[in-house]
């Protein structure tokens, strides 16, 4: 699934990488905000969806090969991880679900766990 | 080739840096992109455990023909039980740390998995090296 069908189902505004967006697929997404959870569990590219809004959700997505980052609750990220999102080439999202509703909605719209 | 590293504690927006910069340098050598994403995961769970629970420390990390061997130094509290802590989930993070994104208990288990060889030594309040090797495949410089 293309990112940018990912926002519309969360009702996400796209923060960075809206050139990317569309060309950017999605099939599975994993919701923690546990960074080495993220670590442990992801295997494939997945999306991350995340209340966390610190430096090391970008880290750990860097290190996982994850594209693209939805914050779940309406959070927002900072200027430091805005630029650090454009420098690596990460799509950030945000969306007012809960974490609970946005990962409903997605599986919902076929998106899978990834294990 | 030898690089060190200072690990500040708590200093969240520093912690993951000496893995982000390590995973720059092997991937200007040229090294298999597989083996780079274990050495920068094992490291990342490293610098961030010198971060939160060893009251920051060091990094050494020593490329070779025989591989990549990273050491982890603090003079923090020690870990009274190594075997208790390897345990996935088992975790003594406060609340704080848990809302900053670490606490899962799977670090060192994290390491575990990634790093060839794992090498855990510390003394109650004197501190802890953790020391892991990563082979290079055959042929690599
Ligand atoms: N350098 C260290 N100094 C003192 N204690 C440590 C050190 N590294 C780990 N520990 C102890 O071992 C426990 C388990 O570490 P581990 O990295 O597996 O989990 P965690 O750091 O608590 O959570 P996570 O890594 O999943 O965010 C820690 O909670 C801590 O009690
Ligand atoms: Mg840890």
């Amino acid at each position: 699934m293309r990112a940018t069908e990912i926002a519309q189902i969360i009702n996400a505004e796209i923060i960075v990488g809206k050139e990317i967006a569309y060309d950017l697929d999605v099939e599975t997404a994993c919701g923690s905000d546990l960074m080495s959870d993220v670590i442990a569990f992801v295997k494939e590219r997945v999306a991350l969806l995340s209340g966390l809004t610190n430096p090391q959700v970008l880290r750990t997505a860097d290190l996982m090969d994850i594209r693209l980052i939805i914050f779940v609750r309406g959070k927002k990220p900072s200027e430091e991880m805005i630029q650090m999102a454009r420098e690596q080439g990460i799509v950030l999202m945000r969306t007012h679900d809960t974490m609970f509703v946005a990962c409903g909605k997605l599986y919902q719209a076929g998106i899978k766990g990834d294990s | 080739m030898i690089i060190e590293y200072i690990i500040p504690r708590l200093d969240f927006s520093a912690a993951g840096k000496a893995s982000t910069d390590m995973k720059h340098r092997l991937t200007q050598l040229g090294l298999p992109p597989a083996l780079i994403k274990r050495v920068a995961i094992a490291m990342y769970e490293a610098e961030m455990n010198i971060a939160i629970h060893g009251d920051g420390g060091r990094a050494e990390i020593e490329i070779s023909k025989d591989g990549i061997t990273t050491c982890f130094i603090d003079h923090g509290p020690g870990i009274p039980d190594i075997e208790l802590a390897m345990q996935e989930g088992y975790s003594t993070a406060s609340e704080e740390i848990r809302d900053m994104g670490f606490g899962a208990g799977m670090g060192l288990p994290n390491m575990k998995k990634n790093a060839d060889e794992l090498i855990i030594q510390s003394e109650l309040n004197k501190g802890t090296t953790v020391q892991m090797h990563f082979r290079l495949p055959a042929g690599e410089p």
